[in-house]
């Protein structure tokens, strides 16, 4: 492990300047993801400035039936608080779906959506990685691609060598149903504070796959809003893995059903970014919520899908998987004469 | 026929000894051994597949505040022996695998260690590699014997007529991915070098035997057993990768070297676990059966393929269970290996018979289904009088036995695949089979002192419970209350013991504690003296050559599968086994669970993803390597019938280790066609090759 100066500041302004003063310094929540990654070298910072204390751990009520993540309340305490439970049961549930107990003991309401990929070459100083090392080239191209992007890539077979090239996924399974949500994140940053929709939170690597989000250096998560549901609202978060629990998405789907039939969904697993499925949405919109119906929105968005092949088949599977558990994530959410 | 113990102490379900101490953290292991002053080695390893080693630039990192030394290839002291390959570390500029060891730098702390060995620029002459599998190789060959000491072919009667002659036949290839050992605990080692005089090595490592890990070190550094020793109180699992020691042991030896009289700590990492402790091979099974309408086989014959690192050999013995399991007039087995730039495999619990027992149970489903045969009755026509392939009687087989009791418990008469809401559900079996077997050395003393028995032999606990049993063995032979003996195992000052592995630790270190008891009996009768000693060899004991010893077993599973995702639930396990006497109820079945628990993983989860582009694990921590969780796992249960075998040994068992992870696999796999009609034929089974077939 590289040597690291580590501070813990006065108040989350002075967390602040520090990070935006030192170009290689990184805000600490729990610990979880950047831990591991100091360890495997994946993270070289020169300064950690630890947030966790200075950001707050309270799940407090917003005005109009929304509520308001502290940037430092856990996964658990989220999960198990009684009003997520009931008016944001897709939350609780992907936050449940997510590692295991003593992680989600740690892990922070910002760290969780800032986690980084789990691409096994990104987590291999080793191996060339767009992501962890700008323009080293992409070993994932045609490697192990069962945990990669079906959705918001180029092209079936990208070009390895090329600086852009990243067919990575987010892992978060927080993000989905935050996604879903329409969440908003309250950042305070050098210049002041700003709020981020969650939707336009993460970003596609575009030109420059090292940045998973629009955050810029020394933006700190302060909180992440959830905007009221009207009364009636169905949620549900659905997750399929390789093994039924410590295991991160191969798929998943967050799905959110207003009374009036509208439906917002977002899918993990497939994309750079939790991918809020915008197309599926227009294709139903001011439609029957019918299975037909939905059947025809997926395919309208995952008509762009790409396939990556690779070792053991590649992930191609996932195509049909989003398909299917869309479907049954949203079947469960109707009203029983529609299902 | 042997002497059988008169089971007192025997058959108790007594709690494990150690317990306590584990459980309360105080069980102390290797890399946390208490120490004066230690310094901590961190190793280097190749970034290449192949080529050589040109340039290690070190000097920056010598000069750093904190380290001790760094070792290279071109500063290492020349090893007595570079015989094998494995052991050689640092001996030469050649690198024939990725993650192989080139270097190990020594530090103050382990940190410091990790980021100066991480840091060192090292500059290669790349040639090409070749790691990638397949049975259409040119290169295939045959080895000269496979592991255990087996013949590599072996073939009787004439499959090939058989199969144009018979009623039906089936031909299918099945495969068996590659897995990774993954013990809890890493391959960890404490090593102390004190030169005064000719020298004396401590080894603190974590192994499944300190007599046969410090034999590898005496020859490697050319040292007299007398001037190493090991300890290794507990193991926090082994599964057969800490069976024979691997590179990072003789590392540590290497350092301590460096810095004498500073104790040395070096542990793999998770991720280097994946390229230096050993590994299953995969496989390719092919299998040919023939057999009459109503299901007797007239051949059978597997043709394996399988892989080697091409600096050293090791060859699994996968076809070795085809030649002994069902009665058959026509059998053929081979092996053919590719020798690949690929770390070294080795043992993996039940070599030989787990990845063995996959194909060829999944092809007597396939069988039984195109016979229309109820598949426990295809095994139960299949039974045979002797052992095929020696001619000889059977010690004792109760395979029939096992499938008609499984099948009674698990309810298989009534079984029927069908839909119970989103969830597609069939039930499968399989059977199982390990040998039972003996080592050729071990010696135990028994001593009385301050009143209690106290028995000693090198014997290894990976928490398997031997440090409970032993004292069970040892008190039924002393004829005295279990409370009374002491056994002190884990430490080259006692006696010299074998290996744990083939399931043979029982047997032999039983068999010694006997003899040694009974000798100490006969010396000084029932009323001994502080002092008293008598010691005792495996090789006095009574030794059966005219039977064939086996355990079988039968594992039972049903299977759900999801109608919409694919995703696979295993709710039901269900084995049933002979295995001769069991010696405490609560190690056995915890032992036999594990190992079905282990089969399960090997079914739906374990996969060590090979990238052949770069040469390496892609998927190499535990994180991404999929294990079976507790989640997976539902009702499990282990049974044991009554057997009685008077061949075995003087304890009647025939060990329990392995046997479990046998048949596993097969039996999820023909679950899972129960339910969903698709027959997966290559490890593991997961959702993306079902999805094509549910509508
Ligand atoms: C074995 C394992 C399995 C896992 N399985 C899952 C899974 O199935 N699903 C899933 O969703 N997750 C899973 N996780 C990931 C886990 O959820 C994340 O590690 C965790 O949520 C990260 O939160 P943290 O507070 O520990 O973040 P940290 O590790 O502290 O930080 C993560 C990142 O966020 C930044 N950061 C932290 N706080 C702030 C802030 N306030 N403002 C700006 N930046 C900040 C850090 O600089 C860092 O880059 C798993 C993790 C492990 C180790
Ligand atoms: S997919 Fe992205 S994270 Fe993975 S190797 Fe390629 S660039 Fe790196």
């Amino acid at each position: 492990m590289k040597p690291f100066a580590y501070a813990r500041p006065g108040d989350v302004a002075e967390a602040v300047r520090d990070v935006a003063a030192e170009p290689n310094a990184v805000f600490l929540g729990g610990g979880t993801n950047l831990v591991d990654h100091l360890r495997l070298g994946v993270a070289r910072p020169d300064l950690v400035v630890d947030v966790r204390t200075l950001t707050s751990r309270e799940v407090t009520d917003l005005p109009g039936g929304g509520l308001r993540l502290g940037a430092a309340s856990t996964n658990s305490q989220v999960a198990a608080d009684p009003r997520v439970r009931e008016r944001y049961p897709v939350l609780a549930q992907a936050l449940l779906a997510g590692a295991t107990g003593q992680l989600r003991n740690m892990a922070t309401t910002a760290g969780n959506p800032l986690q980084r990929t789990r691409c096994v070459y990104f987590q291999d100083v080793t191996t060339p990685c767009n992501k962890r090392e700008p323009g080293s080239g992409c070993s994932a191209v045609g490697g192990y691609t069962r945990y990669h992007a079906v959705l918001g890539t180029p092209a079936a077979l990208p070009d390895p060598n090329a600086p852009e090239t990243c067919i990575a996924t987010h892992p978060s399974d927080m993000a989905v149903a935050l996604a879903a949500l329409d969440a908003q994140v309250q950042v305070l940053g050098p210049a002041g504070e700003r709020t981020v929709p969650f939707p336009e939170l993460h970003r596609l690597p575009g030109d420059d796959p090292s940045r998973d989000t629009v955050l810029e250096h020394g933006e700190l998560i302060t909180a992440i809003d959830l905007p009221a549901l009207p009364a009636g609202t169905r949620s549900a978060y659905r997750k399929v893995r390789d093994r039924a629990s410590y295991a991160f998405a191969l798929v998943s789907v967050a799905a959110v059903v207003t009374p009036d039939g509208e439906l917002r969904l977002a899918l993990g697993g497939v994309a750079h970014k939790p991918w809020r499925a915008t197309r599926a949405e227009e294709v139903l919109r001011g439609q029957q919520l019918t299975e037909d119906a939905v059947r025809a929105a997926v395919a309208a968005e995952l008509a762009a899908a790409q396939p990556q092949p690779g070792i053991d088949s590649g992930n191609g599977f996932k195509i049909p998987l989003v398909a299917r558990t869309v479907l049954a994530t949203v079947r469960g959410l109707l009203p029983e004469e529609q299902s | 026929m042997t002497d059988l113990l008169q089971p007192r102490a025997i058959g108790q379900d007594l709690v494990r000894r150690d317990g306590e101490a584990k459980v309360r953290g105080t069980a102390t292991y290797a890399y946390e051994t208490p120490v004066e002053h230690p310094a901590f080695a961190h190793p280097v390893t190749a970034t290449i597949a192949r080529g050589r080693v040109t340039a290690m630039d070190t000097a920056a990192a010598e000069a750093l505040d904190g380290v001790l030394a760094v070792l290279t290839p071109f500063n290492a002291e020349r090893l007595a022996s570079t015989e094998d390959a494995e052991y050689a570390v640092l001996q030469g500029q050649d690198v024939g695998f990725r993650g192989q060891l080139i270097g190990v730098v020594v530090a103050e702390t382990s940190e410091l260690a990790r980021e100066v060995a991480d840091g060192i620029a090292v500059r290669y002459d790349e040639q090409p590699h070749d790691s990638e599998l397949s049975a259409d190789r040119p290169d295939l060959y045959a080895p000269a014997q496979v592991n255990a000491g087996h013949e590599t072919d072996t073939a009787e009667g004439d499959v090939a007529a058989a199969m144009a002659s018979a009623e039906v036949t089936l031909e299918r290839t099945y495969s068996t991915a590659m897995y990774h050992n993954n013990p809890l605990e890493p391959h960890a080692t404490t090593g102390l070098w004190d030169p005064a005089g000719d020298g004396f090595l401590t080894l603190w490592d974590s192994t499944q035997g300190v007599h046969p890990d410090r034999a590898a070190v005496c020859q490697v550094f050319g040292l007299q057993q007398e001037q190493v020793r090991v300890v290794c109180p507990y193991v926090g699992g082994g599964f057969g990768s800490k069976g024979l020691p691997h590179a990072n042991v003789m590392l540590t030896a290497l350092a301590a070297r460096a810095v004498p009289g500073r104790p040395v700590k070096l542990a793999l990492t998770r991720q280097q676990m994946f390229f230096l402790a050993g590994y299953r091979t995969p496989t390719i099974q092919r299998m040919q059966l023939a057999a009459d309408s109503r299901g007797r086989l007239s051949a059978i014959a597997i043709d394996v393929v399988e892989q080697t690192s091409r600096i050293k050999e090791f060859a699994e013995q996968t076809g070795v269970p085809t030649r002994m399991m069902y009665a058959s007039p026509n059998r053929r087995t081979t092996h053919r290996l590719a020798a690949l730039d690929v770390p070294i495999p080795s043992w993996m619990r039940a070599p030989g018979e787990c990845p063995g027992m996959f194909g060829p149970e999944v092809a007597m489903d396939e069988l039984a289904e195109e016979l229309g045969i109820d598949p426990v009755e295809l095994r139960v026509r299949n039974e045979p009088e002797v052992d095929p392939e020696t001619g000889k009687p059977w010690s004792s087989r109760n395979l029939v036995r096992c499938l008609r009791e499984g099948a009674e418990r698990f309810g298989w008469s009534g079984r029927r695949a069908h839909r119970d809401g989103d969830w597609l559900v069939g039930t499968g079996v399989a059977s199982s089979v390990y040998p039972t077997m003996r080592q050729a050395t071990s010696t135990a003393n028994v001593r009385f002192e301050d009143g209690r028995y106290v028995a000693e032999i090198g014997a290894a606990d990976l928490g398997t419970g031997a440090w409970t049993i032993l004292p069970q063995i040892t008190a039924d032979a002393l004829g005295v209350d279990v409370a009374d003996v002491d056994v002190r195992i884990g430490d080259t000052r006692y006696p010299t013991a074998s290996v744990a592995g083939g399931s043979s630790g029982t047997n032999t270190w039983g068999s010694a504690l006997v003899v040694a008891a009974r000798e100490f009996r006969t010396k000084f009768g029932a009323d001994p003296r502080d002092g008293d000693e008598a010691s005792g060899d495996v090789d006095q004991a009574a030794q059966d050559d005219t039977h064939s010893p086996y355990a079988f077993g039968a594992q039972f599973v049903e299977a759900r599968v999801n109608a919409d995702t694919g995703e696979i639930r295993v709710p039901r396990l269900l084995g049933v086994f002979g295995v001769g006497r069991v010696i405490n109820p609560r190690t056995a079945r915890s032992q036999l669970i594990g190992g079905m628990t282990m089969g399960l993983s090997m079914a739906l989860h374990e996969t060590s993803a090979w990238d052949p582009r770069i040469g390496q694990v892609a998927n190499h921590d535990l994180a991404e390597y999929h294990i079976t969780v507790n989640a997976d796992v539902g009702e499990i249960e282990a049974h044991w019938i009554d057997e009685h075998d008077p061949y075995v040994n003087a304890m009647g068992s025939k060990g329990i280790g392995e046997i479990g992870i046998v048949g596993t696999a097969a039996a999820v796999v023909n679950a899972v066609h129960a339910a969903t009609g698709v027959r997966v034929r290559h490890l593991p089974v997961t959702l993306d090759k079902l999805l094509p077939a549910l509508d």
